[in-house]
């Protein structure tokens, strides 16, 4: 409506200015969207059709045979299994600490708030780096293990700082009201203050699911060795480097004999939407709490 | 009030620490529900710094002695382990494609983000805006392993679509190598930021858009301000202070830029262009065992990035009058 009279009136450089915006916006879509889309046509063509090229966001020849072989390869499923395990244990935990914490730095009384506060906000600026880390989870005897994955970055500052600031914004008089009803710190916690804490919790747990989905790293450096605890993430960084780069380290017997029966770029686009399609999955949650979690984070922090 | 503290100071000391006991009973369930944390970042955070010795050290890693013992029979060094570095070509190297791709990285992730807030702002159409917005968002969340397979496919010289794309209109008649060419890995890596990061980052920009008075516009337009115009002495200037926050915060980060994408995106053909100081951290330190000199790398990487970052908020704060410390 408003669009409509100042367009009236709005002098030709303008016109040709919204022209310029549609066009430029409409542009970063497509190149947005359009290699998941022609990705995904790809992993459901046919594999020797596939070879000729041509194939843009459309499959030729539709086929599920490509998902149905790399289903057939363990590897694949066990780390299916441990990508799930690890986001849900590393999100619970994840989610413990950081409200625990802020709920314990929300609290105006508590004695230990300003140690424990500037304790935490140190990590964020200080880290130990990557070698030293190393050498301490070997120490642990955390190598070879699925603890290494959900133990490590447990506590995070920055989650604790988030759900803290919306803790300050929940009227004190609750609390103390529950007080007088003989209910201990950790009740009010669990009972009063963590319901009403839920959209900043979700945010979080967003937060830590998507880290933790998405990690390959940890599996590259603590547990590549061990099978048993591969995750989906590295099971494709595997597929990727030995077909991209000749790289030999991470041809694997039973991966080679999965390459033979379809084209190795039908098993990476497969595997690539495999990865992607939970993310898509919980999207519509993620955009609207990310979106929050962010903007919330730059204004406190 | 005052006399009675200075004749009797240990009997108020006394009294403080009964009411510190006393309060920490009370609040024994806030103690039972952070201690246990604090103890957990004391050994996963605090810990690891000790750490940094190592780079002054000739770090043998001893596995068959007690923690307390490999912590004292370590060989001190000096700044032996620098000096090494130093005399290392491959530092040079290293270095060279650190900076290169921070720049261009710093460049690109830094300008592209504002400009698409900005424009994005100006679709007038709702519901093409939030689609617009709901796409670009898309790839923050998928990890660099994904991100790393698409680029690959895109640049694929097999059917790739850029190499399809320009061959349909005719730029070129055969297609390119993008991914077996050195020079071409740096605005690769560059380009794939890009489209992962763009719409996310423009967030930020879009939040502080969103706080600009509206009356501002509806003056402009009485004046008979055009769009370009409006965006010019508007926009910009209302946003300009979320631009230098987030511009110190990124000349901060300029040469830790990680090493996810130039691992995963690197291949044999190009490692003179992809290695970065991370990367050379991680080969020497971890896969050839020698933590002292990873750690001196990743020292170096550490100093660099403190220095640059207190410089770029020195030079920001003289001209801007703004500053993030």
């Amino acid at each position: 409506m408003a669009t409509k009279t100042m367009r009236k009136g709005a002098p030709i450089s303008d016109r040709i200015f919204d022209i310029f915006v549609y066009g430029f916006v409409l542009l970063v879509t497509i190149v947005t969207l359009y290699p998941f889309l022609n990705v995904l046509a790809l992993s459901l063509n046919d594999s020797t059709d596939s070879v000729r090229g041509g194939i843009t966001i459309f499959p030729r020849e539709f086929t599920l045979q490509n998902y149905s072989i790399i289903f057939g390869y363990e590897g694949l499923i066990q780390g299916f299994k441990i990508s799930i395990l690890r986001t849900i244990v590393g999100t619970v935990l994840g989610l413990i600490s950081a409200s625990m914490l802020a709920y314990t730095l929300s609290r105006p009384d508590f004695q230990a708030r300003r140690f424990v506060s500037v304790f935490l906000a140190l990590t964020m600026y200080i880290s130990g780096g990557l070698i030293p880390t190393y050498l301490l989870i070997k120490d642990l005897n955390m190598i070879g293990t699925f603890a290494v994955y959900v133990l490590p970055g447990m506590v995070s500052a920055f989650n604790v700082f988030i759900i803290r600031s919306f803790m300050d914004g929940i009227p004190y008089a609750l609390q103390e009201s529950a007080k007088l009803d003989g209910a201990n710190d950790f009740t009010i916690y669990w009972r009063v203050i963590l319901p009403m804490a839920k959209p900043a919790l979700a945010t979080i747990a967003l937060f830590l699911a998507v880290g933790q989905w998405n990690s390959w790293f940890d599996t590259w450096l603590y547990n590549a060795r061990a099978d048993h605890l591969t995750t989906l993430q590295f099971e494709l960084m595997k597929v990727l480097q030995s077909t991209t780069t000749g790289n030999s380290d991470y041809r694997n017997s039973n991966m080679t004999q999965v390459m033979s029966s379809i084209s190795p770029e039908s098993v990476r686009m497969a595997i690539t939407i495999v990865v992607t399609v939970p993310i898509l999955f919980v999207y519509p949650f993620l955009q609207r709490y990310f979106v929050k979690g962010m903007t919330l984070g730059a204004v406190k922090g | 009030m005052e006399a009675v503290t200075q004749q009797k100071p240990k009997e108020r000391g006394r009294r403080e620490t009964s009411r510190f006991w006393r309060i920490f009973l009370q609040q024994k369930y806030l103690y039972m529900m952070s201690i246990p944390f604090v103890i957990w970042v004391f050994i996963f955070s605090y810990l690891p710094l000790w750490g940094w010795t190592m780079a002054f050290q000739k770090y043998r890693p001893m596995p068959n002695k007690s923690f307390w013992e490999r912590i004292v029979d370590q060989k001190w060094v000096g700044f032996d382990q620098f000096a090494r570095l130093f005399a290392d070509d491959q530092f040079y190297l290293v270095l060279r494609n650190t900076l290169a791709m921070s720049f261009m990285g710093l460049i690109a992730g830094f300008t592209i983000p504002i400009i698409f807030a900005i424009l994005l702002n100006e679709v007038r159409l709702m519901a093409f805006k939030r689609f617009a917005q709901t796409i670009s968002y898309l790839p923050h969340f998928v990890s660099w392993v994904v991100v790393a397979g698409i680029v690959t496919k895109m640049l694929s010289a097999d059917h790739g679509a850029v190499n399809d794309f320009l061959m349909w209109i005719g730029i070129i008649d055969q297609p390119i190598q993008f991914m077996a060419k050195g020079s071409y890995f740096w605005s690769i890596v560059t380009a794939a930021d890009v489209w992962k990061e763009t719409g996310w980052n423009t967030i930020i920009y879009l939040a502080a858009i969103a706080g600009i008075s509206g009356e501002l516009y509806e003056a402009a337009r009485v004046d008979g301000a055009s769009r370009l115009r409006q965006i010019w002495h508007i926009t910009i200037p209302g946003i300009r202070s979320t631009i230098i926050i987030l511009l110190i915060m990124s000349i901060g980060h300029l040469v830790s830029i990680g090493f996810e994408k130039q691992m995963l995106l690197s291949n044999n053909l190009v490692t003179d262009y992809s290695q970065v100081l991370d990367l050379y951290a991680l080969q020497y330190g971890l896969q050839m065992s020698n933590f002292s000199f990873g750690t001196a790398i990743n020292m170096f990487n550490s100093v660099v990035s403190i220095i640059l970052l207190f410089t770029a908020n020195g030079i920001f704060k003289r001209i801007t009058k703004e500053s993030i410390m």
